[in-house]
Parts: structure tokens; C-alpha cells; sequence
């Protein structure tokens, strides 16, 4: 992605240990995360074989699905899933929070949070949730009715997972490498135990060591959704025919006994992943967290409460697919958040700033000269423009006219007057607007004085508005007119699981 | 034997050469620049249990419950003649297609061997395209060829071609699921060009009889299970980029004589196995062997390739095995104990030869690196 | 087989596509290759229809296009009303203040009784009510389909003009959530359009006046390959001559000659994997740039007989990045060199120059990206000259296409798109080869 990651990745591989590529925590790690690690058969579409669930690490509940393909039973895993995944959320529905905004409003004073081993596990989430949200719980194909209500909490939290700045669904493996950089290739720390292999090797291992070994699946089992096919071979088959053949004979302490060896199977490929996803929240937590990361949990808050609310007024689930209006809006907000959240994250970490510094979309120095008091008498009123001289030794590639920010001062709008090289390094003249208080003479500290560092970058000023956009009933004809309103068919309940 | 032959046969040794499938075939496509595969590949040598001799055996493994269910849809699909087949086609591509007749080219008379398979393949394809009022419609277990490296590939692809409108089309049937009218990404890519082999053999095969290539169209059809049930869907896969780059490849590995004229003379993989079979070559020295051809290793190999973790031990230490993006932002720069001198400052390369500009960019990184850690590189 | 110059093709195709106006149920999308005269062709259309009684919106991209449209309509059609609609912040440039058939308002309902009214799209979009019997969209290739579907609702029929070979709209939001969909936000305008009306007719424009015949050849072959344009110049109407002479054999001087003889040139510096910012491909452009001002070209052409010499102004250096544009940019200054435009593929889209430097954006890289490989970037970078267009490039370009891995994911219902980037690529270094200069 960048020099500077690139750079701790070959000193992760120097030292033999990942090297931190963020200085503070950009995710937010609830008290008592659900942290759900799902099996599926191989070769089934999102079709579950075990799971492993639960919001501490010595609470474990394991799942399994006996006959993965029956479908009875794949529905009274749903349901036994959903009770969990229900009564988890359940909990976050009670506590209210008043919000102070400009319309104060009330939303639920804290949020869920799932956090999957990786994100194939996200998409095995979301294809549960697609393969339960449109059934039905009465009628010829009906399932327990915790189902469908299941399947639109998974397709919610999926859906999350999609928007870069939230926390409420985290593939641990993102959430780790966003923080370290290992010495090995992005595509080998989507291993979970790789990955922890190097920020966290065990004593006496170098980080290729303990990676080497975790990627051995009779060490460490992969940590799903997908089996090591050897164990599904060796050990998986012959125990699901067990199951079959005393199923078929009668069942009684036979079957019992074959279910439990079952069990016993799909939990020692679950319960070390369950140590290496506690871990990791372990080593997150350990992190102090930046500055906007509280900000962007109530975005997340705000969210769920809009979801449960959603519930609770009866609507329909989610689509299928995106209409045309929902696509755009929904693009839209991605881009404007996106934009937010690459600023934040730069203003609340120097590692990430660094980057900028690197590409001249910002630069660090010191001040080397100011007129805090300076004024501006061209205009109709006399107005406060502080300058201030700046330099520094990073690349600028803002031109005069551009406005920057500081982290430091973050209301304030700095314009830039002129760019001059000043020996070997660059000097950036500036002249300051706002965050200085209403009089002619600004409040003490916001302007920068001589000898203070400081940092400036072109992003992170000015608050987007999201675009308007036509309601869906007047979706143009360039873009297919309006959609047709959802009306849930036969089909929907009545898919058959293979 | 031409004097390539020759050369390939004394790398392979004595094993004998690796049957090509739609599957190699279209992995040609994975990684050209890297001359390690393209011998191997060429030479026919099993890269699984050169892999696993050396130590370093591949990561890959098939679970039998994919191979049953894979298995399990297609037989599905073709059952009955295909009626589920011919119904969905009808529906979901609104094909007109007349009442079909089905042809099992799988046993010619109790007799069937490759070539006569194929013989008659080429017999009833070449027959549909000059007679197509009495000919079938969709050929069950066609047996294609395709020259691969000058060796003769016998593609048994699981499609069934059919035969509308005076034109072929090659149907693959796959497991993986379409839900909401998507798929994986890279299962596609996968399925696409695995197609697009078929079709290349279809062409060939029917050029043989004077026919010309637009007799096979370039779109293709995928049959999936729809959703989560067993439902078959079709979509159409149009796989014209995907020939072209099959046809390059192909094309190149013609032309490994430039490969193999770089190579030690007397270089071979053979494992020499004494009369019970027993592999008698020390581990090394294969390794030592495989060594002598270049390998242009990167973690995507890692998913593609028997030979990926052979390649990514000898790859340790460069900043290929970080990843080709990781390698890129280092400048370039070929192995990591390089890159950290050079961004450390504690090797200075002259200024205008190649590594000036790269240590520029690493210094720089350092300097921003110490100043917001509080620490040095 | 009667030979229709190409002046008689180009109006022929023009007069076909006014004519189907009428008829349109819907609408008509016309592809324009570079240089075709895309602007023409709306100005036309828009005083065709505003003579029929139509009433016409004219939707643009930028600014500087609306006022480019504007002004050429308003100086076209004297007699004609024409609304500038604008962004409050925005100051009418001297070419729309001095038309006083131009009047330039922030409402559009202040504008009832100008049959033509112009605007950008982000202001368009900002109009939530009036509806127009036409529209007209210029650039509709390079204009994001969510764009279009803000501003969609206020025209029942429309006319798409743009160039399909150029870059296509992007976003710096990576997901596959609305592939194959149909109404994908982030697909072209006339590609959502054109899904959900097939029947919608696409013309084409013919004829590039801009590119001289070896430029079109190249451009059309690799770039618009089912399609195809021709030249509208005849090779021996452009020339560039030089009134100083060359300092002997030195690569500059050899390769600015091949490329006023022949059109191009491939300025072929040794091979190296380099950093992006290539100090040695940056000395190249702005060497390249300062002897071809240094020996005073002139040019021939249809429009300038006599000849009319190149300014800086008429010159320009494409690269694919912008710290690459900044790194010439800063050479050419610490030169003394002003008044030259360097900048990227996306800033030069829709601009013309007599000569063009282009860094080419595989030059001095080990492994080709999606964008690096991108067609439409390279297509912009060679499709803006008039008269000659030289590319610099380290040697080792065919070997890196060669070894490049196809494993791009493929996604269902998604129509696939020509030219393939790789195969453009391919097929512009294999047409170059002729005219390489080697530089040391």
C-alpha cells in the first residue's frame, strides 16, 4: 500500500517479529464482543457444519450439525444459533442514551459486537443470513420462528462489515493487520494463526517459526469457514457416516455415542481457533485507542439502533439486491465516510500521517515565524487572518490557494499564501481562519507560535453533504424506472437446502 | 522425437509425462514470467511429487465431500437425458431448442480408448454441423485434444456441447453456488477459462474437418446451483479475452527452446527409482536441480502452484516473497537486507546508478517512520 | 468503389444522427473517437432541436466544458436564448460574458424562456423540479451512472455523446456489491443506459479531425477495435518542420525528427525497473520538451496553410501519475521552461495539443497493474496531438506484457469490455517499434 508499510514489513522480517504500522488503535473492542467462529461443509453453500460461539473466552458454546444436509437439522441449528445471537443482542435493547445534537434524539447506549476469524467467515455470515431471512415460520415450509429473525441480524452485521470505518463486525485478521505489519505477504496473514504467529510468536520462536507452524493444519486447524480437506477425509467422514449408519440402525446410546464423537471432532478443530480469536481481542484492547474512535462507535450505535427500530416497526428484510436509488445512496455514503475515516485516522495516529507526509499530502515542521495578531481590512469588515511561517523538511506538494487542516487545531482553516524552498528545506506560509475565538484578538494557544510543531494536511476539512437523490418511485427510465415492490413469493420459503 | 522432445523427456526422466486437463491447462495462465514452471510444465513432470520429494510438499488437498457434491449436482443436471438440462436452457437463456437427442460419447461399444473416442467425437461433431436436421443436439463426454507443448492433450471435459443454431457451445457444469445472480469472483475466472479450453479444442477439432472456428461461439455456458438449493441456473460466459490469453500461452510454451538452451546441460528432475520403485536421488540434489531454473515466485503462487512452498523457502530474505505491491513500494529494491541498508543509510549507492532513487524513497520512509514512532530504523 | 473523402462521411454520419432525433423513442448515444468533433455535434443538435420547439438542457462535466458548449453555441446561434445555469460561486468567464444572448443564473427558474438552458451535472442534479423534452449529455462516458440518475428525472429524451475509449469514470471505493447489476453505480452512464434500453440507437462519429493519419491508425486499431475511425487529414496536409537545425546524432534531436516525419516516435531509454518518479524517464520528457521549443517547429495544416509556429502552449507531457507530472513540472522550471502543460491522463482528457510527450505508464515497472494496463489511460495519452506525439519508455515493456499473469476475477452478468488493456497495450508497442529511437 505504501513505502512506509512496506518498510515495516521488511523490518518485521529483519527482526523476526511484526513491527506496529499504527501508533493507537483505529477499531473499537467491546467489553464483551460475540465472537463466532462457523464450519462449513465443503463444497455446500454456506451450509453450516459447527460453530463455535460466545462473549467470553471461557464461555464457549459449541454447535454442530449432525447430518450437515438435512434439513431439519440445519434449521435446528439456525434456531439454536439465533437463540444465542438473539438473546446476546437482546441485551444491548435496554440501555437508551440521549444524543446532543441540534435535534436531540435517543439511540441505545451501547452496541453488539461479532467479531469472525477472517473475511470468508463475514461471508459465510452473510449467506446465512441470505439463506434464512426470507423464510417463513408458518405454512408448508416453515422454520422455528427465531430463524428469519436470525437471518436479518447476520445480514446486518455483514452489511456493517462492508463500511470501512465501522466496528460492529470484525474479521480479526483485517483488524489485526491494520495494526502490524508482519514479514510475511498480506495473502499469508489472512491465516489467523499465521498472523498471531508473528505479533505474538511463543517463547523461543521467531515469528517465521511460529507462522511456519501454524499454517500446519495438524498443529493448527484452519480457522474456517473451510476444513482442512485431510481432516474432512480422515477423520469428518468417518464420523458423519457413524452418525448415519447408527441413525439408520436405531440410534439409542450408538447414536449418542457417534454424535458425541462427532463432537468431539469438529471441537478440536474449533477451540484453538477460539484461543487465537482471544487472543487477538487481548492484544487490540492492549492498544490505546485514537482519538475518533469513540466518535465512530456512536456512528455504529446509531446504526444498530436504526436496525432494531426497523425490526420492531415490522418492515420487510433486506433486499436481495440493491435498487438503483439504494445503490447510489448507499455509494455515496461510502465515499463520504471513506474520506472521513482516512482523515481520522490520519489525525489521530502520526504513523498514518506519515504516509501523507511521505506522498507531500501533508507536511511536519516548526513554526519559525507568526503574526497572530495580523488583520485582514480589505474587505467590508475588518476580519482576524493570522499568518504563520512553517518549515519543514517533508515534500509540499499543496499549491498556494489550497486549504489545509491540523490535527491540532482542527476548526481552523489554514490557507496557504506561499511555497519557497528555504535552504534544503521548505518554507509554507500560512494564513489562519477560525478556531480562535469571535474577537479581533485570538484566544491564546490557537494560533501556533514560534518553535511549536506542527503538522498540516490538504484532507479533513470541510463536512460533505450527501447528495440528494430522486425517492426509489422516481428511479428515472435510464435506470430501469421503479423497481417493483417486494412481495415475498412462495419461493422464498420454500428453497430447498441441497 | 524432435530435439525439444528429446530435452523435455531428459528433464522428465523416466516418470511418465503428466496427463494435461482443462485445469493445467488454463493454470498456464497463472504465472508465464516464471521459467521454473513453464519447464516443468512443459517437460510433463509431476511438480506434486517433485514438490513432496523435496520436502516442500504442496498445500492443496481436495475434500471428498466437494467431490461428492460436485459429482452429485452434475449427475443431476444430466439425468434423464438432460432434461433438467434442456429445461433450464429453454427458460433462463429463452433459447429456442428443439426436442433434443442426446448422445453418451463415453462408450463407443464397449471399446474406449482415447483415440477411437475421439475419432468418433470428431465423426458426430462434423456430422451435427454439415447434417443438422439428424443430428444430436448435445454430446455427453466428447474426448477433445489440444497440443500442448508438442504433446497431445485428451481433454474429457464433464461439458456436454450442444448444438443451436448451427452453432456449438461448450457447457460446463460447476458446483459452486449463484446466489442473487452472483459468484466468486476467482471460481469464475476459473470456470471461464477452463471453458475457453474447450472451446479452443472444439475449434481444432473441427478444423480438422474444414470447419471454421465461428461453428463454436465464444460464449459459453456455466450451470450452477441457484441460491442454496440444488436448482440448477445458467449463465452465459462470454470468454473471448480468455482465448486470447490461452492462445498466447499456449503459443509461448512452443516455444520453451529458449528456455531450455539457458538451462546446465544434463539437467533432469528424474528421481531415479530403482526396480521396486524406490526414488533414489538424494532430496538435495533435485532441489539443487530445481534451483538451476529461475522461479519468479510471488504469494499468489501460494494458491496456484504444487511447487509454491519450495519456491517460497528460496524466496526468503527477497522482497518478491512480501508480495509484488510490498516489492513495488520498497522501490524495488530485491532483498530486504538491501532495502533496510539502503533506508538506514548505512549503504549509499552512487548517485545515478540504479538503486539512488530507490534509497531516496527508503530513507525518506525512515526518517517519517523514526519521527512519529520516537525511535530509529 | 467510390472513395467518400472524409469531410463527406463525417456529414453524413453527423446529418444521419440529427435526423434521428426526431424519431428517437428514447434517445440516441453517439461514440465519438478523439477529436471527432463532439462538440460540434451538440451545438448542432442543440440549435436542432431548440429550432424545433424542443426545449434542451445541455448537461456537461466541468465547468469549462459548459462554457466551452455555450459560447460556441451562443456565437453559432446569435438570435438563440441560452440560460448558463451556475454554481452561485462561479464567475462567467470573458468568452460567456462578451455573448449577450447568454445569460448566466443560479435558478433554473429563472431561465423559462431560454429554449437552450447549459449547466454541469452536479449542478443539474440540484434541480428538483422542471422537466425538459431533451437533454443533451456530453462526455456521458466519463460521467458515473449515479450521477446520472440524479439528474435523469428532468429529460424525457436524450442524446449521449462521448468517447467510449476513454478512461471510465472511477471510484476510490473498492467493492463488488453492485457488479452485474444492472443500475451499477459505479459503471458509466451510457453503460446503465444502454442495459435498460437496448433499443436506444449508438451512431458514431467517423472521423477524428484532431489525430493526423498515422495517429488514427494506431489509436483506432488498438483503442476502438471493433469500431475504427479514420483520419479527417490526409498524411500530407500535416507536417512539422523545424527552423533550427539538430545538434547532430543525439537521441533527442533523432527522435523529435522521426516524430515530425512519421507522427510518433518511441524515445526508448536502456531498461531498468525503476521507482515511479524515474529520474532518468523525467530528464528524458523535459530534455525532449526543451529542444523541441529550443528548435522552433513549425507546423502545417488544413486550418494553418502557411504554417504557424508551436508554442509552449501547444505543448504538452502526459504521465500516469501525478508525483511524475510534479517531477517534470519541477525540471522544466529549474530549465527556465514555462508555459508547457504536464499533467495526468485523467486532467488531460478533452484537451488538444500539437505536440505530446507521453511517459508511458508500463516505462521502468517490473510487474503491469490493472491501472497501469488501464486502456483508456493510454489511449488519452496518445490521442491528444494534432501533429506528432513521442513516447518515452525504458526497454522492457513487450517483456513484462509477456510474463504478465491473467487472474483477474470474472464476474457474472457483466457485458465484457473492449479493448482488452493488455491487448492495447501489445498492439501500440508492436505499431511503435518502427519508429524507436534508442536513448542512452
Amino acid at each position: 500500500m505504501s513505502t512506509l508499510t512496506a518498510l515495516a514489513r521488511a523490518l518485521a522480517a529483519e527482526r523476526g517479529a511484526a513491527q506496529r504500522c499504527c501508533a493507537v488503535r483505529h477499531v473499537h473492542v467491546s467489553e464483551r464482543p460475540l465472537v463466532f467462529i462457523p464450519l462449513a461443509l465443503a463444497g455446500e453453500a454456506g451450509a453450516p457444519l459447527a460453530a463455535m460461539i460466545g462473549d467470553r473466552p471461557q464461555d464457549a458454546r459449541l454447535l454442530t450439525v449432525p447430518e450437515p444436509r438435512d434439513r431439519d437439522q440445519r434449521f435446528a441449528f439456525a434456531a439454536e444459533f439465533a437463540d444465542i445471537v438473539l438473546e446476546h443482542i437482546g441485551r444491548y435493547l435496554t440501555r437508551e442514551e440521549t444524543v446532543n445534537a441540534r435535534e436531540p434524539r435517543v439511540r441505545f447506549a451501547d452496541a453488539p459486537q461479532l467479531l469472525l476469524p477472517n473475511p470468508a467467515g463475514v461471508t459465510f455470515t452473510r449467506l446465512l443470513g441470505r439463506s434464512t431471512r426470507f423464510r417463513r415460520i408458518e405454512g408448508p415450509y416453515a422454520v422455528p420462528e427465531n430463524v428469519p429473525l436470525l437471518g436479518r441480524w447476520l445480514t446486518f452485521f455483514a452489511e456493517r462489515a462492508e463500511v470501512p470505518p465501522s466496528s460492529l463486525t470484525l474479521p480479526m485478521t483485517q483488524a489485526l493487520a491494520m495494526h502490524w505489519a508482519t514479514g510475511q505477504s498480506a495473502l499469508e496473514d489472512l491465516n489467523l494463526g499465521a498472523l498471531l504467529g508473528w505479533i505474538d510468536p511463543p517463547p523461543g520462536l521467531t515469528g517465521a517459526q511460529a507462522a511456519a507452524r501454524a499454517e500446519d493444519p495438524v498443529r493448527c486447524p484452519p480457522a474456517g469457514p473451510a476444513t482442512d480437506p485431510t481432516f474432512d477425509n480422515e477423520v469428518l467422514e468417518p464420523r458423519l457416516l457413524a452418525v448415519r449408519t447408527a441413525r439408520a440402525t436405531g440410534g439409542g446410546r450408538a447414536g449418542q455415542r457417534a454424535k458425541d464423537a462427532l463432537a468431539d471432532a469438529l471441537a478440536s478443530q474449533l477451540a484453538p481457533i477460539w484461543t487465537l480469536m482471544w487472543r487477538a481481542v487481548e492484544l487490540l484492547r492492549a492498544l490505546p485507542p485514537g482519538a475518533h474512535v469513540s466518535s465512530r462507535w456512536h456512528a455504529d450505535k446509531d446504526a444498530f439502533t436504526w436496525h432494531a427500530g426497523q425490526i420492531r416497526d415490522g418492515g420487510p428484510p433486506q433486499p436481495r439486491r440493491d435498487s438503483a436509488v439504494s445503490a447510489a445512496r448507499r455509494l455515496a455514503g461510502l465515499e463520504k465516510t471513506q474520506a472521513e475515516y482516512a482523515a481520522q485516522r490520519a489525525f489521530d495516529d502520526p504513523l498514518v500521517m506519515a504516509e501523507y507526509r511521505m506522498t507531500g499530502e501533508a507536511f511536519a515542521g516548526t513554526v519559525t515565524a507568526a503574526e497572530p495578531d495580523r488583520v485582514d481590512v480589505t474587505g467590508r469588515r475588518k476580519v482576524l487572518r493570522p499568518r504563520v511561517t512553517v518549515e519543514t523538511g517533508d515534500a509540499v506538494l499543496a499549491a498556494p490557494g489550497v486549504v489545509l487542516t491540523s490535527p491540532t487545531r482542527p476548526s481552523q482553516q489554514a490557507r496557504v499564501v506561499s511555497v519557497a524552498p528555504a535552504g534544503d528545506r521548505t518554507a509554507v506560509l500560512l494564513e489562519l481562519r477560525g478556531g480562535m475565538g469571535r474577537a479581533l484578538t485570538p484566544e491564546p494557544g490557537s494560533v501556533p507560535e514560534p518553535g511549536e510543531a506542527v503538522c498540516y494536511a490538504t484532507f479533513g476539512n470541510g463536512f460533505q453533504r450527501l447528495p440528494d437523490f430522486p425517492a426509489p418511485e422516481d428511479t428515472p427510465w435510464t435506470h430501469g424506472g421503479p423497481p417493483q415492490p417486494y412481495v415475498p413469493s412462495d419461493d422464498d420459503a420454500r428453497e430447498t437446502w441441497s | 522425437m524432435t530435439g525439444t522432445e528429446a530435452w523435455l523427456a531428459r528433464l522428465r526422466g523416466r516418470a511418465l509425462p503428466v496427463r494435461h486437463n482443462a485445469r493445467t491447462i488454463a493454470a498456464l495462465a497463472g504465472n508465464p514470467g516464471c521459467a521454473r514452471r513453464a519447464v516443468l510444465d512443459a517437460a510433463g513432470a509431476d511438480k506434486h511429487r517433485l514438490a513432496a520429494y523435496t520436502g516442500f510438499p504442496a498445500p492443496f488437498g481436495l475434500s471428498r465431500f466437494a467431490i461428492t457434491r460436485g459429482n452429485a449436482f452434475e449427475a443431476q443436471v444430466k439425468a434423464s437425458g438432460a432434461a433438467e438440462l434442456l429445461r433450464i436452457l429453454r427458460e433462463h437463456l429463452s433459447l429456442p431448442i428443439p426436442e433434443a437427442s442426446y448422445d453418451d460419447l463415453s462408450e463407443v461399444g464397449g471399446n474406449a480408448s482415447p483415440e477411437l473416442r475421439h475419432a468418433r467425437t470428431r465423426g458426430l461433431l462434423a456430422r451435427a454441423v454439415t447434417h443438422p436436421a439428424e443430428a444430436g443436439t448435445m454430446f455427453d463426454h466428447p474426448l477433445l485434444t489440444l497440443r500442448v507443448g508438442g504433446r497431445a492433450a485428451y481433454l474429457e471435459p464433464d461439458l456436454i456441447a450442444f448444438q443451436l443454431g448451427g452453432q456449438f457451445r461448450v457447457i460446463e457444469v460447476k458446483s459452486f453456488p449463484v446466489v442473487d445472480g452472483r459468484a466468486d469472483g476467482d471460481k469464475v475466472a476459473a470456470a471461464a477459462i477452463q471453458s475457453a479450453v474447450y472451446v479452443l479444442a472444439l475449434r481444432d477439432a473441427l478444423a480438422e474437418q474444414g470447419i471454421p472456428p465461428e461453428a463454436v461461439s465464444h460464449e459459453t455456458i456455466l450451470i450452477c446451483p441457484e441460491n442454496f438449493s440444488n436448482r440448477p441456473v445458467a449463465a452465459s460466459l462470454d470468454v473471448r479475452k480468455q482465448l486470447t490469453v490461452l492462445r498466447r500461452q499456449l503459443s509461448r510454451l512452443a516455444r520453451i527452446e529458449d528456455l531450455l538452451a539457458q538451462l546446465p546441460p544434463g539437467l533432469t528432475f528424474d528421481l531415479d527409482p530403482d526396480d521396486a520403485g524406490v526414488p533414489r536421488r538424494r532430496p538435495a540434489e533435485l532441489a539443487e536441480a530445481l534451483r538451476q531454473v529461475e522461479a519468479r515466485y510471488a504469494p499468489e503462487c501460494l494458491n496456484t502452484c504444487e511447487m509454491c512452498l519450495f519456491c517460497r523457502d528460496e524466496a526468503r530474505g527477497g522482497t518478491a516473497a512480501l508480495g509484488r505491491e510490498v516489492r513495488d513500494d520498497l522501490g524495488g529494491v530485491e532483498h530486504v537486507a538491501t532495502a533496510l541498508r539502503l533506508a538506514r543509510g548505512t549503504s549509499v549507492p552512487e548517485r545515478g546508478s540504479e538503486l539512488a532513487e530507490a534509497a531516496d524513497l527508503l530513507r525518506t520512509a525512515a526518517r517519517l517512520r523514526a519521527d512519529a514512532l520516537g525511535e530509529a530504523v | 468503389m467510390v472513395m467518400t473523402s472524409a469531410a463527406e462521411l463525417a456529414a453524413g454520419a453527423t446529418e444521419e444522427i440529427l435526423d434521428g432525433l426526431a424519431t428517437a423513442e428514447r434517445g440516441v448515444v453517439v461514440d465519438s473517437p478523439p477529436g471527432a468533433g463532439k462538440s460540434t455535434l451538440v451545438v448542432a443538435a442543440a440549435s436542432r432541436l431548440a429550432g424545433a420547439g424542443e426545449p434542451v438542457m445541455v448537461i456537461a462535466q466541468t465547468n469549462e466544458q459548459v462554457d466551452d458548449l455555450s459560447s460556441r453555441l451562443a456565437a453559432d446561434c446569435p438570435e438563440l436564448r441560452i440560460g448558463r445555469l451556475s454554481a452561485s460561486d462561479y464567475v462567467p468567464s470573458p468568452r460567456i460574458a462578451r455573448h449577450p444572448n447568454v445569460t448566466v443564473t443560479t435558478s433554473a427558474a429563472d431561465l423559462a424562456g431560454c429554449p437552450v438552458v447549459t449547466g454541469t451535472a452536479h449542478k443539474w442534479a440540484l434541480v428538483r423540479e422542471a422537466s425538459w423534452p431533451w437533454a443533451i449529455v456530453d462526455e456521458a462516458y466519463q460521467m458515473r451512472s449515479d450521477l446520472l440518475l440524479r439528474v435523469a428525472g428532468r429529460f424525457g429524451r436524450a442524446l449521449f455523446v462521448g468517447d467510449p475509449g476513454q478512461l471510465d469514470p472511477f471510484s476510490v471505493v473498492q467493492t463488488d456489491r453492485w457488479t452485474g447489476l444492472t443500475w451499477d453505480p459505479m459503471q458509466s452512464a451510457v453503460a446503465v443506459l444502454l442495459r435498460h434500453n437496448p433499443d436506444v440507437a449508438v451512431r458514431r462519429l467517423p472521423v477524428s479531425w484532431r489525430l493526423p493519419e498515422p495517429a488514427a491508425e494506431l489509436v483506432s486499431e488498438a483503442f476502438y477495435p471493433f469500431t475504427g475511425f479514420r483520419s479527417g487529414s490526409r498524411a500530407e496536409q500535416r507536417r512539422m518542420t523545424f527552423t533550427a537545425a539538430s545538434f547532430g546524432q543525439n537521441a533527442c534531436d533523432l527522435s523529435l525528427e522521426t516524430a515530425a516525419r512519421t507522427g510518433w516516435a518511441l524515445h526508448e531509454l536502456p531498461a531498468r525497473h525503476t521507482v515511479r518518479t524515474d529520474e532518468g524517464a523525467v530528464a528524458a520528457c523535459a530534455a525532449l520538451t526543451a529542444r523541441l521549443l529550443q528548435r522552433g517547429p513549425v507546423i502545417y495544416s488544413e486550418r494553418a496553410e502557411a504554417g504557424a509556429p508551436v508554442t509552449a502552449d501547444r505543448i504538452a507531457v502526459g504521465t500516469a501519475h501525478r508525483d511524475q507530472a510534479q517531477a517534470i513540472r519541477a525540471r522544466l522550471r529549474a530549465g527556465g521552461l514555462a508555459g508547457v502543460t504536464v499533467d495526468t491522463a485523467n486532467s488531460l482528457q478533452g484537451r488538444e495539443f500539437d505536440v505530446v510527450i507521453v511517459l508511458h505508464p508500463l516505462s521502468g515497472r517490473r510487474d503491469a497493474t490493472a491501472f497501469h494496463l488501464e486502456a483508456g489511460r493510454l489511449c488519452v495519452l496518445t490521442s491528444r496531438h494534432r501533429h506528432a506525439c513521442i513516447v518515452v519508455a525504458r526497454a522492457g515493456i513487450p517483456e513484462l506484457l509477456d510474463a504478465h499473469p491473467s487472474a483477474e476475477p470474472v464476474h457474472l452478468n457483466v457485458p465484457v469490455k473492449f479493448p482488452d488493456g493488455w491487448e492495447a497495450n501489445q498492439s501500440v508497442m508492436a505499431r511503435l517499434q518502427p519508429w524507436k529511437v534508442r536513448a542512452p
